[in-house]
């Protein structure tokens, strides 16, 4: 009997099989991080079936058995590499084979040169990930497939990892895009992900075969995948066994099974992973915890008998709607901490009605809404304030500690971390999209490996020597949770060790804090996940200090929500009553806008009576219908200040791909072809479709995504009939004197190469992509005209020469533009008395498909938008303390000068997800500003399409300025 | 002691008083190599000490004091730094640091600043950091590269590459397990006693040396059973140094295969050839260039001493020169791409695949800028030229985990051990490859397997 054990991240696959083939046995189970003793299990079982003097053959696959195969003396073979033998055997006629396990995915090109793939360390797509969505909805896989079948339309969802899909879903849930919808557009992008991650050029064409659990199991996925590759793939018989069938294939010695099983149970005492010293020591260790901090209790009063009134406060999270009903005194009457089961408007209305009816002598006068629900609970309930998160936990926080210096929030999917000084809130820190490490990251641990959250939690408090995970992303904590299973980690240890990392996480990742003395000595932490006793004693063994942790860490955001509708309230209050209450239905409507050319994805939600709520809108123009009021955008001038029109010239038309440096530079080459009697043509403005129309070519998936949309903007030009492109690289950009040295990044120097490289042309079209310098002013013509002469011999260097020169004017021309615009807008801004936001990145981050709008929403909050070659030019170059030589970068560094010389100018840097230098940038800037006393504030962007972390951002900063314009008043009138 | 003193800037200065006073902590790389410049460090009169610390606690310092998003090998060399220093080991205020720094458009030119960062933070803003480039970024009056420094490492590189290169090839097969590595421990003691006598870096010297040590690898008992032939290029720290690629090496030796790596010298006469190509390129720099050419020169006939060395010597594999090296980016990848390990990298996996080294992990840092064009960029097209190629990108950084590594080289290995049989068993097909008889002369046995493999790989 040959036998094949595949072990994977979450299941644990068999297939037994004789000599000739015939399969004997097949099993599919999870195996929840019991792998000797589910490997065990199934050996004694195949054993007992083992025909007398027959021996076995066994091999191990699948990345989860490695060490365990290793430490046995199994023979281990590679996973992907046994789906091949396994294809070769059972499918001889199928060209390429997609398979996706629990945290793999993996395509096999069988035929015109055997080739197989499988995902690197950041690629989510996989079967985990399709399980924590699908928890995320509150359903079973099967169920969401179900769903799906009834799909009418598809969001764009980023699916590189759970942690930038879900804030692209918890948005779409929260403000009440349809289940089915969702459920196929998670499909989508997991097909999506796996295509742009692993196809990597190479067209998949031919006999497609589907294997693995998730492909099995649900076959919109599979419809998924047809419509992405335009095929019809097959899911044949055993879809679920290949690899393990490639294992029993590949399996050669007999083995003794005894002694096999010995072996594992020997494996199975041994632990070796990396340990951290427990949470406690002790017991004493922990009462004395315990009781520190049942010290930190709110007031309650029992609202039957509480008379008069009271404030609603609403924190509507991505999971979980908080509600608290305070007196005016600051008790809680009432409280909800609840699931919002993706429908928070049904949740709240059962929770308010409930309290209605029950303490009808109870008047609410005043109420507020505040968390990524807010624009929906708010408008379903015409609740009386919307607050911005920040303040809202600000306002809580006070209660319990009024000298706090610092909060710190970790809720579902998200880390505030605030500073206030003077009263104000001076800093904030938010998780960024890829750094998450929050409550549902610990809720998803728990589930996979079969508990309840709290369960787990309680679990850490026992650990005796914690896994040392380090502090990472989620994607990369499931393989070292994986790595941490088979060197025999308990599940006490690895919960402890999760609790650890969230704190890691947030502490050096999200706060880059060193040392506690940074953050205060005043702390509060709050939100639910603080609630976990073990993230709670981690925090403070990081800072090597106690801190406050109020018994209503989970409610602090609908505490503060409520204190502050009691502050504000002036008269009476707008929300809902009982009939309104009764009354109150949320349908929800998925429309596309069609008003302009960025055609939003709306999301209409009708409460009855003919409200409605119209959001995923950049403009008020789906709102008002009428034509936005002129706004303060430089970023949106650019673009008409960039793209000049075509003209017919002798040559022929000449293709330009407008991204990365060209993005800047298409004036100088627009001038320059044309007066080198071309026709210059602009590939079009960037958007979803001409991104996924490239990216099966994109050969490194970590790449930025300016770099990324390089292959659709070619692609566009490819598809218009141009024959010829011109896509330069360039080591060195423009010198501006601002730096001590002006290269380009090496992504956007030398990217041409890439798309050389990995795109395939059709025949007849060329790509220019040699190397030029224009920072040599004298030596660019006839270098150039070097290069042009191989592709156009007729091009006489004379002609070369002017058409410099009338690219350098055309360049010089767009500058002066874009400043005497950018001048008019400050003045405008001044004589407004609008605040001023530089917002600083790179030139082609004006792309509205790689800024994603932020400009708009920045200006919708009432401020003016200038970018930060806007002012660079007004500071001299300055020593800074970094090593200055990129033109880009420097750039940024003296609008941060300029910025902190300005009192009504504030910056906020756009750093693309996956660009390395801005990880020196981002710290030099910071220390800049912060040395000026301003305030820092960060984006990251990558595909991720959702605003609501961004919103929660811009106003947290809005409001701390608006707080410390008041805090300068109160402080002079005290003078 | 040493007073302390900052320039214009605000930059600390390393005196003349404090080299005779401090210890200069330099980050390891290349193991064999910086051994041997440790001690023409010290020859010069400098009392450098090359850090071997590691573990958990250098992860930790690193992630702790610098920007998380920078790249694995600043991570790993300031956070070794930070960690010694934390150590108690050394006196932070008679201790300076020393970091290189090549001045190219990677963010490699600024490890030296976020060192400085890192320091201000952990408390050690008086420690010294000394810039060791060749571009004048950063002057020092307490360390200079004086020609005889530059020429005494030079040959320290040399030499290490050679050990390295044949030690590879001669440790899969050795009959007695170590005699290889002990070699290598007698020749770095050797050659340091030369260096201490400000011997053994001349032309003459250095090609007697690489002589006798080509000599003293080939009389090393080996036994040639045909093994899977791995190449390993990428980013230069995490290429060689063990810390940064998670024992890469010991891992495929594991595995039972031949390890090449590419060597230190390629690098420097990349680095320095960029002069020239830029100059041609871009126009300007002709001094520059010039200076460059005749510095290449010098180079090239250290290699050729090197290449000579080894071809004597049938059954071990020498490298290309470095013209040959550079031809074979043609239609591959322009010279022009010169960040990071630019078109050396793209080249470096052109000459293993055609040496018979087809099966390659190319190991970087993740997210690093440069080898999503050089590395991953052309994987493509380097299949398209040579379809038998098997190369696996491997990211390496404090997240990625051993396993999720192992097991993408894994496959490449599975992979590659399918070609191996199919190129070993050209007569019977499907049965295990022969063991060569070992009593043939083991000449003729390397040279046979050898031959057969580099056909299999190149189909």
């Amino acid at each position: 009997m040959k036998i094949g054990i595949d072990i994977g991240s979450t299941t644990i696959k068999c297939a037994a099989m004789d000599q000739t083939g015939a399969i004997l046995h097949q099993s599919y189970q999870r195996h929840f991080s019991q792998i000797p003793q589910k490997t065990a299990e199934l050996l004694r079982e195949l054993q007992a079936k083992l025909p007398d003097g027959e021996s076995a053959l066994l091999a191990v696959t699948g990345s989860a058995g490695m060490g365990m195969a290793e430490a046995c003396g199994i023979p281990f073979i590679q996973e992907v590499y046994a789906d091949r033998l396994a294809a070769n055997a059972w499918l001889p006629d199928a060209d390429v084979v997609v398979e996706l396990g629990g945290e793999d995915a993996k395509i096999l090109f069988l035929t015109g040169g055997v080739e197989v793939r499988m995902n690197g360390a950041c690629a989510g797509g996989t079967g985990s990930f399709i399980d924590q969505m699908a928890a995320l909805m509150k359903l079973a896989p099967q169920e969401m497939d179900e769903l799906a079948a009834q799909a009418e339309q598809v969001y764009t969802i980023a699916s590189r990892c759970g942690v930038f899909a879900k804030s692209d879903i918890q948005p779409l849930l929260n403000q009440g895009a349809k289940k089915t919808d969702v459920a196929m557009s998670i499909f989508f992008a997991v097909a999506n992900q796996t295509v742009a991650g692993l196809a990597q050029g190479r067209p998949i064409r031919g006999k497609v075969v589907y294997l693995g659990g998730p492909l099995t199991f649900l076959p919109q996925l599979r419809r998924a995948f047809d419509e992405t590759l335009k095929t019809s793939g097959l899911c044949p018989e055993n879809s679920l066994y290949y690899a393990a069938l490639g294992a029993a294939l590949s399996a050669q010695d007999p083995a003794d099974l005894e002694k096999t099983l010995e072996k594992l149970a020997q494996y199975q005492a041994q632990s070796s992973y990396r340990s951290i010293p427990p949470l406690f020591r002790n017991d004493a260790e922990y009462r004395e915890f315990q009781a520190r901090h049942a010290k930190d209790a709110l007031q309650t009063a029992d609202p039957a008998a509480y008379q008069g009134r009271a404030a609603l406060g609403v924190d509507s999270g991505s999971t979980t709607l908080k509600a608290a009903v305070v007196s005016e005194d600051g008790r809680i009457l009432a409280s909800l901490y609840q699931p919002n089961n993706g429908d928070p408007v049904e949740t709240a209305r059962k929770f308010l009605l409930d309290f209605y009816e029950k303490y009808p002598q109870i008047s609410i006068c005043a109420s507020a809404v505040t968390g990524y629900g807010e624009e929906l609970i708010q408008s379903a309930f015409q609740a009386d304030f919307g607050v911005v998160e920040t303040m809202a936990h600000f306002t809580a926080a006070k209660r319990f500690l009024p000298q706090v210096e610092f909060i710190i929030d970790i809720g579902g999917q998200d880390i505030k971390c605030f500073k206030i000084r003077n009263g104000v809130i001076d800093n904030i820190f938010l998780n960024e999209a890829c750094s998450s490490g929050c409550g549902s990251f610990l809720q998803t641990f728990a589930n996979a490996l079969g508990y309840s959250a709290e369960d787990f939690a309680r679990l850490a408090l026992k650990a005796d020597a914690p896994v040392d995970l380090g502090s990472r992303c989620t994607v990369f904590m499931n393989s070292s949770v994986k790595q941490a299973q088979k060197d025999g980690a308990s599940v006490e240890n690895i919960s402890a060790g999760l609790a650890i990392s969230v704190v890691k996480n947030a502490l050096y990742k999200v706060i880059r804090a060193s040392s506690p003395q940074e953050l205060g000595r005043h702390i509060v932490v709050q939100g639910g996940t603080f609630l976990n006793d073990g993230v709670l004693r981690a925090f403070e063994q990081e800072l090597g200090a106690p801190v406050v942790r109020p018994n209503v860490a989970g409610l602090m955001g609908a505490y503060g929500a409520a204190l502050y509708a009691l502050e504000k309230q002036t008269g009476p209050s707008s929300l809902l009553d009982r009939q309104g209450l009764l009354a109150l239905t949320c349908q929800t409507q998925a429309v596309n806008c069609g008003l302009c050319s960025n055609n939003c994805k709306l999301t209409v939600s009708n409460f009855g009576g003919g409200r409605r709520l119209i959001s995923g809108n950049r403009c008020e123009r789906p709102v008002t219908r009428r034509d936005p009021a002129p706004v303060l955008d430089i970023y949106e001038d650019k673009q008409k200040l960039l793209r000049r029109v075509e003209q017919p010239a002798p040559h022929g038309p000449i293709g330009l791909p407008m991204g990365l440096n060209f993005y800047e530079l298409a004036p100088f080459w627009f001038a320059f072809f044309t007066e080198l009697g071309f026709q210059p043509v602009l590939s079009p403005p960037s958007n979803r479709a001409l991104y996924l129309s490239g990216q099966d070519s994109i050969p490194s998936d970590t790449v930025c995504y300016p770099a990324k949309l390089m292959h659709g903007h070619i692609q566009s030009l490819i598809a218009q009939g141009i024959q010829t492109v011109f896509y330069p690289c360039m080591t060195y950009n423009v010198d501006e004197g601002l730096g001590d040295n002006h290269f380009n990044c090496p992504v956007v120097a030398y990217y041409p190469e890439v798309i050389a490289g990995n795109m395939a042309l059709p025949s007849g079209v060329r790509l220019i992509t040699d190397y030029v310098g224009l920072h040599r002013k004298r030596d660019f013509p006839a270098k150039i005209h070097g290069i042009l002469s191989r592709y156009f011999p007729d091009i006489a260097l004379e002609q070369v020469r002017r058409a410099a020169k009338a690219g350098a004017r055309a360049y010089e021309t767009y500058f002066a533009a874009l400043r005497t615009r950018s001048q008019e807008i400050v003045a405008e801004a001044r004589r407004q008395g609008k605040p001023i936001v530089v917002l600083a990145g790179r030139p082609y981050h004006a792309d509205p498909e790689i800024n994603h709008g932020i400009d708009k929403l920045i200006c919708a909050c009432g401020a003016a938008v200038i970018s930060e070659d806007c002012v660079s030019w007004q500071t001299k170059r300055a020593p800074v303390g970094v090593l200055n030589q990129w033109t880009y970068h420097a750039r940024l560094y003296a609008a941060a000068r300029y910025v902190s010389a300005q009192p009504d100018m504030h910056l906020v840097q756009l750093v693309s997800f996956g660009c390395g230098l801005d990880a020196v940038t981002a710290d030099e800037v910071r220390s800049i500003l912060e040395k000026a006393g301003k305030i820092y504030t960060q984006i990251k962007i990558d595909e991720i399409a959702n605003l609501g972390a961004v919103k929660i951002r811009l106003r947290s900063l809005f409001a701390a300025l608006e707080g410390a314009k008041e805090g300068d008043r109160h402080g002079k009138a005290g003078l | 002691m040493a007073k302390l003193v900052y320039d214009k800037n605000g930059r600390l200065e390393f005196t003349k008083e404090m080299r005779r006073e401090y210890t200069i902590l330099a980050p390891n790389m290349a193991p064999i190599h910086f051994n041997m410049l440790e001690t023409v460090l010290r020859s010069h009169g400098y009392r450098a000490v090359l850090l071997k610390n590691t573990g958990p606690a250098v992860v930790e310092c690193g992630l702790k004091y610098v920007h998380n998003d920078t790249c694995y090998p600043a991570l790993l060399t300031i956070g070794q730094m930070i960690d010694a220093l934390n150590s108690g080991q050394y006196d932070p205020k008679r201790t300076a640091l020393l970091m290189t720094q090549t001045g190219g458009g990677c963010r490699a030119s600024n490890y030296i600043h976020l060192l400085r960062k890192a320091l201000q933070k952990a408390g050690y803003g008086d420690v010294p950091v000394i810039s060791v480039n060749t571009a004048g970024l950063e002057k020092n009056s307490g360390f200079k590269l004086t020609l005889p420094l530059i020429r005494q490492a030079m040959a320290a590189l040399v030499y290490g590459d050679l050990m390295m290169l044949l030690s590879n090839q001669v440790k899969p097969y050795e009959t007695q397990k170590g005699q290889a590595m002990e070699l290598v421990n007698q020749w770095s003691k050797r050659l340091t006693r030369q260096f201490e006598q400000r011997s053994g870096y001349s032309k003459a010297q250095i090609a007697r040396n690489l002589q006798r040590i080509a000599y003293d690898f080939s009389q090393i008992p080996v036994n040639m059973t045909p093994k899977v032939k791995v190449g390993i290029v990428g980013e230069i720290y995490v290429k060689y140094s063990p810390l940064g690629n998670n024992n890469l090496e010991a891992l495929l030796r594991r595995e039972d295969c031949e390890v090449m790596l590419p060597g230190i010298l390629n690098f420097v006469m990349y680095c320095v050839d960029d002069l020239v190509e830029d100059a041609a390129l871009y126009g300007g720099g002709q001094i520059k260039a010039a200076a460059a050419r005749q510095a290449l020169k010098y180079l090239c006939d250290i290699e050729r001493s090197l290449i000579q060395a080894v071809t004597q010597y049938p059954q071990f594999h020498a490298p290309s020169p470095f013209s040959r090296v550079k031809e074979l980016t043609q239609g591959v990848i322009g010279l022009g791409c010169k960040m990071g390990e630019g078109w050396l990298l793209t080249a470096e996996m052109a000459e293993l695949i055609e040496a018979g080294y087809g099966n390659i992990v190319c190991a970087q840092p993740f997210g690093c800028l440069p080898n999503h064009i050089a590395g991953k960029g052309v994987i493509r097209r380097l299949r398209e030229l040579y379809p038998d190629s098997n190369i696996v990108p491997v990211d390496y950084d404090p997240g990625a985990t051993s396993v999720n590594q192992e097991n993408r080289i894994k496959l490449m290995l599975a992979v590659a051990r399918e070609n191996l049989q199919k190129s070993s068993s050209s007569q019977p097909v499907l049965s295990p490859a022969p063991a060569q008889p070992s009593q043939a002369p083991k000449t003729d046995c390397g040279s046979l397997s050898r031959s057969q493999a580099a056909s299999g790989a190149n189909g």
